[in-house]
């Protein structure tokens, strides 16, 4: 439960974290919340020799509405998204979520920026950033560049971001009206990771649902979208009987590992069962 | 090892110097270098809590803090809450409801609730079991600890306070 | 002023017994100045850690420290090879097996000790542990104890090769340990071919961990020029600790001093001694310095003593109208790869044959084979005396098993089989003499306390309605605990007899100083005692300070485990208190210029009857005591008392549980828990409350989650915090608890021992629960833990 050495570095503005990670390269790690990072350290499965502290970097905190977009700064915690009057107003999914991650000392440090960057598919926001189809902003020496939620987590701890790179800020699109969202997750206690969870944003108009998006958290090997069981939607009203078809063709994409909370065939099941629920609560907050 | 630095904060008021390794925990500065012992180890994954104390207005599990992030911050750990020789209405909630036994999770315990009446001077049992529940108790149950954290925010309220366990209500029944 | 107020006064001023007096210890706790065993620090103290076999099963070819010794800060590391000459790498345990301290050329556990590294901080030793280079040859696994049994199954244990007879007679197979039986096996035999009705079920009760919020540690620290041993410990029994490292070290029991300081919980899991404990006083005893040892939580999830892992057969035999003739119980138990049990040494399954419960039952057997795996050794007690809550949760599944089978109702077979009253004391059909109880009555307040009846006609619509989301389970237990350890001629630990032990010392001021052979991890004994002496002595609880687990200083006794502490050593205060009282009468007598005789004890004062102006206080005796004693009489106002009890004490409670089941996910959310305890005369009502939440949490805990699983490698699965189920404030149900008091008939103040009961009693209750929300569709039993994942699989199984 002691990490190896390694060197520390507190820098106070976004180029010189990026001069860092160019200077120290495979060796650096960036150091957000440090509620991922530092445990695999003190288990020893990550030893980075040098570790770049985020903290003081004024750049990547903050919530503010930038046109049609809720930009986050990657710094933010978990406990200022639920906090957030901003995000009640416009986006509730996230404190929705917020909330059900770890448990309240976590989520004073955890990161927005950390949850995703981690790439670890129990995490839950990648979920949420998928379902609300969020983007990323990365920056590096060659600059700034935009990923899409959906194009940013390949595999285990991969992803998009390549070494060099920060992700700075996360934009988010503001729902349409008649738009309803909901984070469902089932997991054993608090400050367990999801048996399996899944987010549900859903747009209907006179009773008939006009767009869906639903992902999946911790049942593959990153978060999945469901791309069938929410296209299986679109204009229908959104009843049991169709909540029951998405969820299971939600089910189908599931590629779960096995653990103490459950073999495949739970995890999978659960995957549906969560669908349906986060269907059936973001369908009745659809408003109009 | 590698180069040790100082790092200076706040702790409980009172300006601190101490010097580490990049790597050293701040659970272990406090405990081992500071002697603030109040925080306890019970897992050092982040689980139980019984480390716990504030950081800039922040409740922290300090097993999964390094000591060289809290340059320039503000600490307050369960030796700086009674004042003057006063328990803090925390400290005196949990005794006279009973909201601890072995003692073991009561400083992160008290130092997590401290931040929850900050930020919410009147919960429910409902808020305070949802916001307490990154600490563990093997001891309580917790029903008595929220009936503590309930008394403290009602003293802190400013209102009349009364324990739940008078001294002699099974004698005189 | 109005008598009555002055005596209200008075008593409320003394803090007796009965009344919720605000806890002792609290002020250092609530401040962050308690005093925990890694709260210590010493000058020149070193930190160790140990290095752990990551195999199940190996033979250790060789084991390199030369990088580790070389590695700036270290100053030792000890393998067996190092503790051999000091004959200290094997030590003996509390069942009468050995456990090897280092792994002497083999290891049969994942995790087993294998070296000691000591260094200047933890984040050397940390460093250093890793440069440990062992070499492993793996051997074959066994993790079922079944598969143990098997006649070509692998030697867990090459040391006892050739040795057929154990501490606990013969053993039948290398892998074997003991077989313990207990009651007339053909009565109870004959009794199962004469019956009407006979049921059987067999059941898991899994592995658990008692994982206090403190892990284990120690610091040891050896004085060479004195030949002094201090050993700071987390132990629930340092007395005993102080007699193992005597024996083990050859340092006589003058010279070696063992303090419990405050300890951070225990519940069974810091009675043993462990080999961490032993590597630190060797450690200080070869470095000439004070070293600490402090486990990991994954070290103690795992290598610190577990409880349970019973394979448990039972079988009923009735009538037609469900009053039971007989039980049978086979037991195999897994002890893991040394049997270091914390049993009475006569009794290998500990108290296991209380498991005729709260029934009439007038035939009973019981066979109960040890067996050994590769896994970490245990089998110790978990908030309960020594396998009560193994028996009790046997014969609690059992008579609902039956019930199920007969259709009859769950309370009313209970109430059909309860022990009467009337019928106390009442001798079991396997040798245990329950003193007193009253079932009835409590099983009837709680009924009518949740009313029963609408619950069932709840259920019964529930069960009715296809379209119902959940499914509703409704839980009872009657459970009798036996607790109280023990009296001597059934009970002895490495051979001394289970007393307990209290001293007072009375002040000139009137304040007193009490010492007591237990030890507090939580259960407030330096408020509660304080008020037994109160009440039996007249000196204010306020005065008394109560002091324990420091061996130079505190009488022997052995210890806090088992609900022992007011049984046994809270009697041995009774009786020292009254020995104070009994000379203060003299004294006052000799005041007074009047005869013993004519005095009577009025709270905290002796007044002469007829003449109630006429009063000595406690305070003017206890001066008069250091100044003024009647001719012939000692000094002082002192009293001691050994306290070996006639029998055990036997609390009893009915609890109910109502569940609510969803399911499609196997989600289970307890909507009521309903908890009657009856522990006899009632010390401090706020702590008993508390106690009982505490035991109520852990229930529902090792019910609903808890649980140490293998895989076939044996690699111990779930042993951190994020797997092993530690319920917070959100999953924890809400409890509501009430009482009957039925006093102990032979303690002297008619206490009988809470503390264990919630645990002993809640887990049956939960099963019982979960069971009958499937219990329409057929199922008798199914196996704890009952986490989603489990109860959807058995939710699945029966097509729902
Ligand atoms: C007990 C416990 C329970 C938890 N339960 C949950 C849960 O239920 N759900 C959940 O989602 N999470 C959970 N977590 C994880 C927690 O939310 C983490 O805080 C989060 O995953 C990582 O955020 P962080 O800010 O702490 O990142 P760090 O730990 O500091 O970093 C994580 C990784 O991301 C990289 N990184 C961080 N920030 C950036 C950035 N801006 N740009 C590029 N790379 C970056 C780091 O280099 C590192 O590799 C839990 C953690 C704990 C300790
Ligand atoms: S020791 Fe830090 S959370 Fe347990
Ligand atoms: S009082 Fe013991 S862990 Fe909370």
């Amino acid at each position: 439960m002691i990490p190896r050495p390694f060197e520390y570095h507190a820098p106070t503005a976004l180029p010189e974290v990026i001069a860092l990670l160019g200077q120290y390269g495979d060796e650096a790690k960036l150091l957000a919340g440090g509620h991922s990072l530092l445990p695999m350290m003190k288990l020893r499965f990550a030893g980075p020799g040098h570790l770049i502290d985020l903290r003081k970097v004024a750049e990547l905190k903050g919530i503010a509405l930038v046109g049609g977009e809720i930009h986050i700064g990657a710094m933010t915690t978990e406990n200022e998204l639920i906090f957030s009057t901003l995000l009640a107003k416009h986006l509730p999914l996230l404190a929705e979520v917020a909330r059900q991650i770890a448990d309240p000392q976590v989520r004073y440090k955890g990161t927005l920026g950390g949850d995703i960057s981690h790439g670890d598919p129990g995490n839950d926001h990648p979920a949420v950033m998928m379902a609300m189809d969020a983007t990323f902003v990365l920056a590096g020496a060659h600059g700034e560049r935009l990923v899409k939620a959906s194009e940013f987590f390949h595999g285990l701890y991969d992803t998009a971001l390549t070494p060099g790179e920060v992700m700075t800020q996360i934009r988010l699109p503001l729902p349409p009206a008649g738009t309803g969202s909901s984070y469902a997750k089932l997991k054993r206690k608090t400050g367990d990771y999801a048996t399996a969870a899944a987010a549900a944003v859903v747009q209907v108009k006179n009773s008939v649902c006009v767009q869906a998006r639903i992902a999946l958290t911790n049942v593959g090997p990153t978060a999945l979208l469901a791309g069938d069981a929410a296209a299986s939607l679109v204009g229908k009203t959104i009843d049991e009987a169709a909540i029951g078809h998405a969820a299971a063709l939600a089910m189908k994409i599931c590629d779960p590992t096995p653990d103490l909370r459950g073999d495949e065939a739970y995890k999978t099941a659960m995957a549906g069962q969560m669908v349906e629920r986060a269907l059936r609560t973001a369908a009745a907050r659809c408003a109009i | 090892m590698s180069k040790k630095t100082i790092v200076n904060f706040k702790l409980n008021g009172a300006s601190t110097d101490v010097m580490v390794e990049p790597r050293e925990l701040l659970i272990h500065t406090l405990r081992d270098k500071l002697s603030i012992t109040g925080p306890h180890i019970g897992c050092e994954t982040s689980h139980c809590g019984a480390c716990t104390v504030d950081i800039d207005g922040a409740s922290v599990k300090s097993c999964t803090v390094l000591t060289v992030q809290c340059e320039g911050s503000e600490l307050l750990t369960i030796e700086g809450f009674a004042k003057g020789g006063v328990l803090h209405p925390l400290q005196e909630g949990f005794t006279q409801e009973h909201g601890l036994q072995c003692g073991f999770c009561t400083p992160g315990m008290i130092t997590r609730a401290y931040r929850l009446l900050q930020e919410n001077p009147s919960p429910t049992e409902e808020d305070i079991r949802f916001w307490m529940a990154g600490n563990l108790c093997r001891c309580t149950g917790y029903q008595n600890i929220v009936k503590a954290i309930q008394y403290a925010a009602a003293k802190m309220r400013g209102e009349t306070v009364t324990t739940s366990h008078p001294l002699m209500a099974e004698l005189s029944a | 002023m109005d008598q009555n107020v002055e005596n209200q006064g008075r008593l409320e001023k003394l803090e007796g017994i009965g009344c919720s007096r605000k806890r002792r210890e609290d002020p250092r706790f609530i401040q962050g100045k308690g005093n925990y065993v890694d709260d210590i620090k010493l000058p020149g103290m070193l930190f160790a850690v140990m290095v752990r076999s990551p195999y199940a099963h190996a033979k250790i070819n060789s084991i390199d420290t030369s990088k580790a010794k070389a590695y700036p800060g270290v100053h030792a590391v000890l393998t067996a090879e190092d503790l051999k000459p000091l004959k200290l790498h094997w030590m003996p345990t509390l069942a009468g097996d050995v456990q090897a301290v280092l792994a002497d050329g083999h290891v049969s556990f994942q995790n087993q000790e294998v070296a000691f590294v000591v260094a200047d901080d933890r984040y050397i030793a940390a460093d250093a542990a890793e440069l440990v280079e062992v070499d492993y040859e793996e051997l074959p696994v066994i993790v079922d104890p079944f598969k143990a049994l098997a006649p070509d199954a692998p030697v867990i244990r090459p040391d006892l090769d050739g040795k057929d007879v154990g501490a606990h007679g013969a053993r039948k197979h290398h892998n074997h340990i003991f077989n313990w039986q207990i009651g007339d096996k053909d009565k109870t035999d004959r009794a199962f071919s004469d019956a009407e009705v006979t049921v059987a079920q067999d059941m898991h009760y899994p592995r658990v961990h008692h994982c206090p919020l403190e892990t284990c540690g120690s610091v040891a620290s050896y004085d060479a020029i004195r030949g002094d041993l201090t050993v700071w410990i987390t132990s629930q029994a340092p007395h005993v600790v102080r007699t193992v490292v005597g024996m083990l070290s050859s340092i006589p029991e003058s010279k070696i001093r063992i303090i419990s300081p405050d300890i951070g919980g225990g519940f069974g899991n810091k009675v043993g001694v462990y080999p961490g404990y032993v590597c630190a006083i060797v450690a200080s005893i070869v470095l000439g310095r004070p070293v600490k040892w402090i486990e990991s939580r994954s070290e103690n999830l795992t290598t610190t003593a577990f409880a349970r892992d019973y394979w448990m057969s039972g079988e009923l035999a009735a009538d037609k109208n469900g009053r039971i003739k007989a039980l049978r119980v086979n037991v195999t138990a897994d002890h893991g790869a040394f049997d270091a049990c914390a049993d009475p040494t006569k009794w290998p399954a500990g108290m296991f044959h209380v498991c005729t419960g709260s029934y009439d039952i007038p035939n009973a057997h019981v066979s109960v084979d040890g067996v050994y795996t590769n896994k970490f050794p245990g089998g110790v007690a978990y908030r309960c005396s020594f396998r009560v809550t193994e028996a009790v949760y046997l014969v609690e599944r059992m008579i609902d098993v039956l019930a199920q089978k007969l259709g009859i109702d769950k309370a009313e077979i209970r109430k059909r089989n309860f022990i009467k009253h009337e019928q106390f004391p009442y001798l079991t059909p396997l040798g245990l003499e329950f003193d007193s109880g009253n079932y009835l009555p409590a099983l009837d307040k709680v009924l009518d306390a949740v009313d029963y009846k609408a619950l069932r006609a709840e259920q019964a619509q529930k069960r009715a309605d296809p379209n119902c989301p959940t499914l509703m389970g409704i839980g009872i237990t009657t459970f009798t605990e036996i607790v109280g350890a023990g009296p001597s001629k059934s009970c002895d630990i490495l051979g001394i007899g289970m007393f307990d032990s209290c001293e007072i010392r009375v002040h000139p001021d009137g304040s007193a100083i009490a010492r007591m052979g237990t030890i507090s991890q939580g259960q407030g004994h330096q408020t509660t005692y304080a008020q037994i002496i109160a009440s039996e002595s007249g000196i204010a609880a306020s005065q008394i300070a109560v002091e324990e687990g420091d061996t130079s200083t505190a009488p022997y006794g052995l210890g806090t485990y088992g609900s022992r502490s007011t049984p046994v050593a809270g009697a041995a205060v009774a009786r020292a208190s009254r020995k104070i009282r009994e000379k203060a009468r003299k004294i006052a007598a000799h005041l007074l210029e009047v005869s013993p005789d004519d005095l009577e004890f009025d709270l905290d004062q002796f007044k002469v009857k007829g003449n109630p102006a006429k009063t000595k206080s406690m305070k003017e005796i206890a001066w008069a005591a250091y100044n003024n004693v009647p001719e012939g009489m000692e000094m002082g106002l002192e009293a001691v008392d050994y306290y070996d009890p006639p029998n055990f004490t036997f609390p009893f409670g009915a609890y109910l549980c109502v569940l609510d089941v969803t399911k499609k996910t196997g989600e289970t959310k307890v909507r009521r828990f309903y908890a009657l305890d009856d522990c006899g005369t009632r010390i401090n009502p706020m702590i008993i409350e508390g106690q009982i939440h505490g035991g109520l949490t852990e229930g529902f805990a090792v019910a609903m989650g808890q649980e140490l699983p293998y895989d076939e490698q044996g690699n111990v699965l779930g042993g951190t915090l994020m797997d092993y189920f530690l319920p917070t404030s959100m999953e924890t149900p809400h409890w509501e608890t009430d009482f009957t008091v039925t006093p102990s008939p032979h303690h002297p103040i008619g206490a009988k021992g809470v503390a264990e009961s919630p645990h002993v009693g809640s887990i049956p209750c939960f099963s019982s629960a979960m069971v009958d929300a499937f219990a329409h569709l057929g199922t008798t039993h199914f196996n704890m833990p009952y986490n989603s994942y489990r109860v959807w699989q058995h939710a699945q199984s029966l097509g729902i």
